[in-house]
């Protein structure tokens, strides 16, 4: 009896200290991650004179008007704006013409539909590293190079096959009563689409709609190669063309890199479920 | 009756047709373009080019080190990720697979570099490194290893290690939610009979989880090669190529071809060259994979 519960003691302490252990390497690594963020945060509060020699987490007298200089005087303001423009207007277009097509191919009945598909969602398979060379010459050819347009279409056309696979998947998933009962009722089928199909799609737009977002907000190479007019570019390229100006400004740099990562680290904690599941879903199944 | 057939197919063709226009225009026409293009030595300006054949290729395969050397280190840095970074993904998964207190909170705090910018991270590690004020140089010494520090993105010997740490560190986030999930896709029931037989952990770990994740380590190797050998925000905002070409990699290499030296024609064999290695690596991989799984 008494040996028992020694063991069962015995257990329990082998328990509590090895989940000890474990904690401590979590949060090691978990400070490693959050902290070149705080340190960029930290010193986006201090001023050109203290930010080399003020170490401090959080400096005793923050510079607010850091943010309100880079805000104005550094373009961070417009680079801004630019990024929230694209942004939304990948957005609307990707989950636009993505739905549409995915709808037709869950739905509609036309020939060639499958080699079609397969068509439109190859690219996701395919890595043809160098295709920007002759994207850019044609974008030159077109008259897009330093357009709003250059830059857009072909982020909508980068975001397709994704959003096409995934609403497709969602299409084919969903019962059709309602559709054919409001076909027999008269309904067009751009109607049903539009005022059936979609709005049950919601769940699925939406995921797609975050991981469209995410990838507007960080692109760069395309925002290289497409924007020289500094009244055109997003917030990455805007940070580059910051930090190759005025290399020993960092607060001011500090200031725009947490005005760039603050959107997408709302978005990401407020949607951080969805985000995960969407990454892991693709993986775990296929 | 069948002129209502052809209205009705043709209405049917409207709802793909911004998306298969989208696709002809900007996919498969610079897919293409890319290899007509690669047989010439345009220069990206002239209306005029000349056909030269494999002459970019043949060049490109004998006469360009730099290019080779940029090949080389990508895949140094593909085999640190690979190891490095996917066994620490694995080890943390494995970590916050059991019930952890706060696993959830581990998991969204992991997973915040990826969802950053190559750009923001590279800029935030500079100052890191930085050879000045860097923190790292701080804190060697502070911990009395003052001899170590050093401008770290600048000097030859660790220029390219160090790109490699931060792209690890953006990295890792991104294999270990992966990873988590597969390990919870794992029935517990079968970790529960194995104890029962007296299987110990590392048995358990041989016989059961490793065999299950064959898959799920297959897509990640396959991932994480893909991303890291096309790595360049990351090279952008830190050290942009330099000190020398100690960290050029072929898209780096690409882009300094196209747009620096206007070699517009050898730059898109430098792209085919590099997506056959790309598109080797990884049928080599999926090759493997099915051996492994017939084992």
């Amino acid at each position: 009896m008494m040996a028992d519960s020694t063991d069962i003691n015995y257990e329990k302490l082998k328990k509590r200290t090895t989940s000890f252990f474990i904690h401590v390497f979590l949060i090691l690594v978990s400070l490693s991650c959050l902290f070149p963020l705080w340190w960029a945060f930290a010193s986006s509060l201090k001023t050109q004179q203290t930010v080399f020699k003020d170490l401090s987490f959080f400096p005793q007298t923050p510079h607010w008007e850091n943010y309100y200089l880079a805000w104005t005087k550094a373009d961070f303001g417009r680079y801004f704006l630019n990024s929230l423009f694209y942004t939304v207007a990948v957005v609307v277009g990707v989950l636009f013409i993505a739905s549409m097509a995915a709808y037709a191919f869950s739905r509609l009945k036309f020939k060639g539909r499958n080699i079609l598909f397969l068509i439109c969602i190859s690219t996701m398979m395919i890595p043809i590293p160098g295709s920007f060379i002759a994207l850019y010459v044609l974008l030159n050819k077109l008259h897009l190079i330093d357009t709003r347009l250059g830059y857009i279409l072909p982020q909508i056309n980068g975001g397709l096959p994704l959003g096409i696979f995934l609403l497709k998947t969602f299409f084919d998933d969903l019962p059709k009563e309602l559709e054919d009962s409001a076909r027999i009722d008269g309904c067009g089928r751009f109607r049903v689409y539009w005022h059936i199909a979609l709005p049950l799609a919601r769940p699925a737009l939406a995921v797609l709609a975050i991981f469209v977002i995410l990838a507007v907000w960080n692109e760069y190479l395309l925002a290289m190669l497409v924007l020289s007019d500094k009244g055109l570019m997003p917030l990455q390229r805007g940070l580059m063309v910051f930090q190759g100006a005025h290399i020993t400004q960092y607060p001011l740099l500090m200031a725009g890199i947490v005005i760039t990562v603050l959107p997408v680290l709302v978005i990401y904690l407020m949607l951080q479920k969805h985000i995960i599941k969407g990454i892991t879903a693709g993986a775990v199944k296929g | 009756m069948d002129f209502q057939k052809v209205r009705n197919e043709v209405g049917n063709y409207v709802f793909i047709l911004p998306a298969v226009v989208l696709f002809f225009i900007f996919s498969l026409y610079p897919f293409f373009k890319v290899f007509q293009l690669s047989v010439t030595d345009w220069n990206g300006i002239n209306p005029q080019m000349n056909y030269v054949g494999l002459a970019n290729f043949k060049d490109l395969l004998t006469d360009n080190p730099v290019f080779w050397l940029s090949m080389r280190n990508a895949l140094n840095i593909t085999v640190l990720a690979l190891t490095l970074q996917n066994l620490l993904a694995l080890f943390l998964a494995f970590l916050c697979d059991r019930d952890i207190r706060g696993g959830n909170i581990y998991r969204v705090i992991f997973y915040l570099p990826p969802v950053l910018s190559g750009i923001v991270v590279g800029l935030i590690w500079n100052w890191i490194y930085d050879g000045n004020y860097g923190l790292l140089n701080h804190f060697l010494e502070f911990i009395g290893l003052g001899d170590l520090t050093r401008a770290w993105l600048a000097d030859a010997n660790t220029a390219l290690l160090a790109v490699a740490v931060i792209h690890m560190w953006k990295g890792f986030g991104w294999g270990f939610v992966i990873l988590l999930a597969g390990l919870q896709s794992i029935p517990r029931e079968l970790y529960e009979a194995a104890r029962v037989d007296g299987a110990n952990s590392w048995v358990v770990f041989k016989k059961i989880t490793c065999p299950l994740m064959i898959p799920v380590f297959i897509l990640v190797s396959i991932l994480t090669i893909l991303g890291t050998m096309q790595i360049f925000d990351i090279i952008i905002s830190t050290t942009g190529g330099g000190p020398g070409y100690h960290t050029e990699v072929p898209i780096t290499r690409i882009l300094q071809t196209m747009i620096g030296a206007s070699k517009f024609g050898y730059a898109c064999a430098m792209g085919v060259v590099f997506g056959f290695v790309l598109l080797a690596i990884s049928m080599v991989q999926i090759r493997v994979s099915k051996m492994m799984r017939q084992v």
